[in-house]
């Protein structure tokens, strides 16, 4: 029963190791751009919320509606006038880039925040929890979050597979230069894309910071768990992307639940499992 | 003489130093079929690659109903009317064959084609539209990628050799089809290495020979002799 429990906890809790890592795959897969400052950006998003409950008198969940937009308009703003220019065939100038960007993020955090750690306050919701069966009962919030990431990610799949701008998304990720003379503009479609991604890190990182305390410096340590669960998901299919984000969760409340100090080191196994077992992820990208 | 719907004025092409054309001049009239036609590396993919926009060019080296638009990007010389079938066919791999047709009709450019009328000119592409365009034929695979460039219902439709890599009552079936295509108002650069089946389609017939046009006109009145000088250099 307890580790039922446990499996239940870490499944949650991978559902928003799933939100981070939709956004660096569908980066990484339209335009081959390692985002290093992806983590720093889900901590940017927090902050972002942080002041406007404090200008707005906001309920946390309810900020979510404004920030997204904001982190969405920064993402095309941020593509279209610095990443577009480091984006092509060698992989190695964005992620300098976005690491020189995660240092900005970093230390600009720093000097307006300090390094107290905060905490957003959604009220009641946090603490409620209701018994699923006999000993084991649901946190209100993670299953607010968990429900949340699966709505979010359907969505992205729906949107990459099912709409016209998700044809578009995918036929500049499979050929740029002959989506150009489809009359597609790769600036403009890169933009989109990251645009979506931050949007999608707005949520995920209002959500984290409403469970766990936050610091300007905390950023790295989100893009990992992003990184990892994107590598155990594979690039094939959004729902890897869950599934990979599960699987970390399950490892980490499993690892904590046999040693407090072993959690972090259970998912980086798990993941280190995975890369040697079936370094392709388990829902791959088809190859044409 | 009508007013020429495309004119290239001595255009110049590099790959970083390398000249790959030099001062190339043609015109192509409403309605009408071309055929640019050369040896390997003569520069005929690069002719194309610069008319549609995706090799760098001087802005006064493309003119397009009477407009300069050698300084537009290829996405935007679409929306001018211009459409080209790349050499190797390159559809989409991720995507189906419907999905690459609906792709190359994302602009909504008015004119005749649609996705039931480019059924109607391949019948044989409506049977496999949700078939993934990794898992069609070639022949299949090159009437879907003249079917995408279609679908932006271009003015003039450059066709990157069509026959490369198909059997030859496939490039004839192909080749029966463009004169549905001019029908409807699109006029034709098409590249060739099969110098029958282009002079044979086409009215207007240019001969590049590393880089520089070695002949030009109708494809009637030249002899083989004197195509074959201007193919292989004398």
């Amino acid at each position: 029963m307890i580790w039922l429990n446990i499996i239940i906890q870490g499944v949650l809790t991978g559902g928003l190791y799933a939100m981070f890592a939709a956004g660096l795959a569908l980066i990484f897969g339209v335009m081959r751009l390692v985002n290093i400052a992806h983590g720093d950006l889900i901590v940017l998003a927090a902050y972002l919320a942080l002041v406007t409950i404090d200008a707005l008198a906001l309920n946390p969940l309810a900020a979510i509606v404004i920030v997204a937009p904001v982190t969405g308009a920064i993402g095309y703003a941020l593509q279209r006038g610095l990443l577009n220019r480091t984006v092509g065939d060698d992989l190695l100038p964005p992620l300098l880039v976005t690491f020189g960007l995660s240092v900005i993020i970093q230390n600009g955090l720093l000097e307006l925040f300090t390094a107290d750690s905060r905490r957003l306050s959604a009220g009641a919701i946090e603490v409620a929890s209701f018994p699923l069966i006999e000993g084991i009962s649901i946190g209100v919030l993670p299953l607010v979050q968990f429900i949340a990431a699966i709505v979010i990610i359907g969505g992205l799949q729906i949107l990459f597979y099912r709409s016209a701008m998700g044809r578009a998304l995918r036929a500049t990720a499979d050929d740029p230069s002959v989506a150009q003379l489809m009359g597609l503009d790769n600036r403009h479609v890169f933009a989109l894309a990251m645009a979506i991604s931050l949007a999608v890190v707005a949520v995920a990182g209002v959500l984290i910071a409403i469970r766990t305390n936050f610091d300007p410096a905390l950023g790295p340590a989100r893009l990992i768990y992003g990184f990892e669960a994107v590598i155990i998901g594979g690039l094939g299919s959004m729902w890897g992307t869950l599934v990979g984000g599960i699987v970390l969760g399950v490892a980490q409340a499993v690892g904590a639940q046999i040693n407090p100090g072993w959690q972090l080191l259970a998912g980086h196994l798990a993941f280190l499992a995975v890369l040697a077992v079936r370094p392709q992820g388990l829902f791959p990208k088809v190859q044409g | 003489m009508p007013e020429p719907l495309l004119e290239v004025c001595a255009l110049d092409a590099y790959y970083g130093d390398f000249q790959a054309l030099f001062s190339v001049s043609l015109a192509v009239e409403p309605g009408e079929v071309v055929a640019v036609i050369g040896a390997n590396g003569a520069g005929k993919s690069t002719l194309l690659n610069c008319i549609a926009g995706t090799i760098k060019r001087r802005c006064d080296a493309i003119v397009l109903g009477g407009q300069a638009i050698g300084d537009l990007p290829a996405h935007a010389v679409v929306a001018r009317g211009i459409a080209l079938v790349p050499e190797g066919r390159r559809l989409f791999p991720s995507l189906s064959l419907e999905e690459n047709l609906l792709i190359g009709g994302q602009l909504g450019r008015p004119g005749p084609w649609n996705l039931a009328r480019i059924y109607s000119l391949f019948p044989a592409l409506s049977e496999r539209r949700h078939v993934p365009s990794t898992a069609l034929s070639g022949g299949e695979q090159q009437m879907a990628a003249i079917g995408r460039a279609l679908m932006s219902n271009p003015s003039l439709l450059l066709c990157d050799e069509l026959s490369l890599g198909l059997a030859p009552i496939v490039v004839r079936d192909l080749y029966a089809r463009l004169p549905a295509i001019v029908a409807e108002g699109s006029s034709l650069i098409i590249v060739e290495q099969d110098i029958a089946a282009a002079l044979a389609a086409a009215k207007d017939v240019f001969c590049l020979q590393e880089g520089r046009l070695a002949l030009a006109g109708p494809s009637a009145a030249l002899s083989r002799e004197a195509i074959s000088a201007a193919y292989f250099g004398a």
